[in-house]
Parts: structure tokens; sequence; C-alpha cells
């Protein structure tokens, strides 16, 4: 592979295997099916593989709803073709994998190099870690130049810009691969450096945790620390009801991986993030977290 | 069978069903014509429930052009969108 070849702009007939059918690998199946390219959704449980074809077909509606970004109907493009699969090995043809399993090092260590093992070299692989750096991952891959990351925000089919994360071997044809697929998607990517947490989830992991520390030590409410990130500085959600759209066992995953490779106690999740994560109150996914959703979902 | 004849017209028992359960989802009484997202009551994301309440509640299906934000809007623009989709209905 040089960089010669991946500077010629060829047509791509992308078709993408999404590894994890979870709130984000059935988010970024959503975005890509909305967009036309077929998708193979695997993963290790059956029941949630199950619920994932109505949670896309739900999320297909959400995204033609609210806007041009996620879903395209009215435009003539069709919805690709959704297949799923519990094996691995049977991926079929696919122009790229896209891992988005739990934030562990070691299961997503676990899948990446299982998922290596099941497409050819030059396949681009790509990592939706929240925070664990790209070059670490690579340890678990034969060809490190195929994989990086990409940071997708939840819900991936609303949100245009993505992170894109370069690690050290990473390879020009993986970039430029990359950059063809998050153009199918109708994505921008914004490309950053290969630290822990990258650039959002530095920042935002810590300051949800800060976050969540003034609701523990009674300064604030929840309410009102979210509205003064909303009214105060014009952010469109606060930090803790960002935190339960992330998903707090999320949160918490994050926060320990950046804790553990930057050593920095400003990461150590705080005791009130823990007890939620212990009820099962992770956000708007189980219905409750900071705040109410409801309580059905 | 004719229907007795203090049944509620059929908009107006989708009317109630929806108003109860936007009260159940918020713990809020809403109005039929207020704007549940501009209100801020509901975020735009709550629009996928309401889809999916319509779709198992009343037997329709919403899709193509119907999937736009403002049939979900208030509640009276979603009992108009379920009569249309029921076929007309009385309305």
């Amino acid at each position: 592979m040089t960089a010669q070849a991946a500077a010629a702009p060829r047509p791509v007939a992308h078709r993408l295997a999404v590894l994890g059918a979870g709130v984000m690998g059935t988010g970024i199946a959503t975005l890509a099916l909305g967009h036309g390219l077929p998708v193979v959704l695997v993963d290790v449980d059956r029941a949630v593989l199950a619920q994932a074809r109505d949670r896309v077909a739900g999320q297909l509606k959400l995204a033609t709803m609210l806007g041009p970004s996620g879903g395209r109907a009215g435009t003539g493009v069709g919805t690709g073709e959704l297949a799923t699969t519990m094996d691995l090995r049977r991926l079929g043809r696919v122009s790229a994998v896209v891992e988005s399993v739990t934030e562990r090092p070691e299961v997503k260590a676990g899948v990446l190099a299982a998922a290596s093992a099941a497409v050819p070299g030059g396949t681009l692989l790509v990592s939706n870690t929240s925070a664990i750096p790209i070059d670490e991952l690579a340890e678990s891959v034969p060809h490190p130049a195929d994989l990086l990351g990409v940071h997708f925000m939840n819900p991936p089919y609303l949100i245009r810009t993505v992170e894109l994360v370069r690690g050290r071997r990473t390879g020009d044809p993986a970039v430029a691969a990359a950059l063809s697929l998050l153009s199918a998607l109708g994505r921008e990517a914004v490309i950053v450096g290969d630290r822990p947490g990258f650039v959002v989830n530095r920042i935002l992991q810590r300051m949800v945790n800060e976050a969540a520390r003034v609701v523990e030590e009674g300064v604030a409410t929840a309410d009102a620390v979210d509205a003064v990130f909303t009214g105060c500085l014009g952010h469109r959600t606060g930090p803790l009801g960002t935190a339960d759209i992330i998903g707090l066992d999320n949160v918490v995953d994050s926060l320990t991986v950046l804790l553990d490779r930057t050593g920095d106690e400003g990461y150590r999740p705080c005791a009130l993030l823990l007890e939620k994560v212990a009820a099962g109150e992770l956000g708007r996914k189980t219905g409750r977290g900071f705040f109410e959703y409801g309580g059905a979902r | 069978m004719s229907a007795p004849v203090h049944a509620p017209r059929p908009d107006e028992a989708v009317t109630r069903d929806l108003l109860a359960f936007l009260q159940r989802r918020t713990r809020t009484q809403v109005a039929a014509d207020v704007d549940l997202f501009g209100s801020g009551l509901v975020s735009s994301m709550f629009a996928l429930e309401l889809v999916v309440h319509l779709e198992t509640a009343f037997g329709v299906e919403v899709c193509g052009p119907d999937l736009r934000l403002d049939n979900f809007r208030t509640v009276e623009a979603m009992t108009a969108l379920v009569s249309r989709l029921r076929g007309g209905g009385d309305g």
C-alpha cells in the first residue's frame, strides 16, 4: 500500500460491518443505512441483535424527522440493506469495519483482533472508542496501518461532526478510506491527535465528573448545574444532560480509561456517578440518570 | 352493530389517549394545542416515542413525507395525522 494509491480518487462501493449493537452501534448503523449504505451488524448477544432491527427502524424515522443530516427521505436515496450476525467470520465483503463495543480496553482489543482476522489486510478498521488511544488498540491487530479512530457522538445519525484520530502507525490509505466513508455518510471530520480522550472527552468527561461532584456535594442541583451552562454559556445541553445522553456507564468507563492513562485524579469517577451506575440509572437509555425520562425506557 | 349514541368520536378518543400518554410521560397536564417541542416540555428526541406510540396504539404506520416534526408538534396535529392515516375517519 502506498500513499499514491490512496491519493487517487476512486468511487468506492461502501459496505459497513458494525461491531456491537448497543446505543452507538445501532446509531452508526442507522447513519449508514440512512445514506443508502448496506450494513452488517454484529453482536454476541442474540437478544440485543433482535432488538437492534426495531431500534434502527425507529432511529431511521427520527433521523428523517429531525433534519437532512441523517436519513435521506425525499431525496430519492433508498435505505441500505441491514444484515445481522453473531458470527464475526461471516461479515462478507466489507469496505470498512467499525468497532463500537463497550469502552473497555480488553473488550475492544479482543474484538479488533477477531475482526482483523476476518477481513483482508488493507480493509479499513475503525474504532469508535471514546478515549482509548488508537496506538494502544493497534497492538491487537496484525496491520496497525489499517486502524484509526472515528469518534462519533451520540446520536451519530444527527450529529454531523466526528473526531478522526490518527494513530502513530495509521497509514495514509486508511485515512483516505475513512474520509471517503465519512463523506458518503455526510459527516465532517476534525482530525485530532492520539492521546487519551482525544479532544472532546479529555475535556468533557472531566467536566461531567466535576458537574456530578457539584451535585454530590450539594453545591447545586442537577437542574441548576445544567441551567447555568445552557442559560449563561448558551450550551444546547448542560454537562449532566449530556452525560445522560452518552450513558453514565460509558462516562465511568471513559473516566477510568483517562485516569489509568494520565494518573490525573480529576478523572477519578466521583461517588455519585458510581452510585448511579450501580443502581442501573444510566441516563436516557434506562429512563433515568441525572434527570428523568418518563421511566418507561 | 351500531355504536352507542354516547360513544366518543374516534378522533376524540385519540386526543384523550394522547393527552393521557403525555401526562404519564411528562408528569405535566398538557393542552391539546400546546407546542410540545417549542415549549420545552419534551426534546425533539421524544418525537420517536410519539411515532412509536401512534403506531402501536392506533395501528397506523407513519412513514415517508408524514415523518415531519410538525405532525407531532401538538396533540391536535397528531390526532389529525392518525385520522388521515386511518383513511379519513370522520375528520
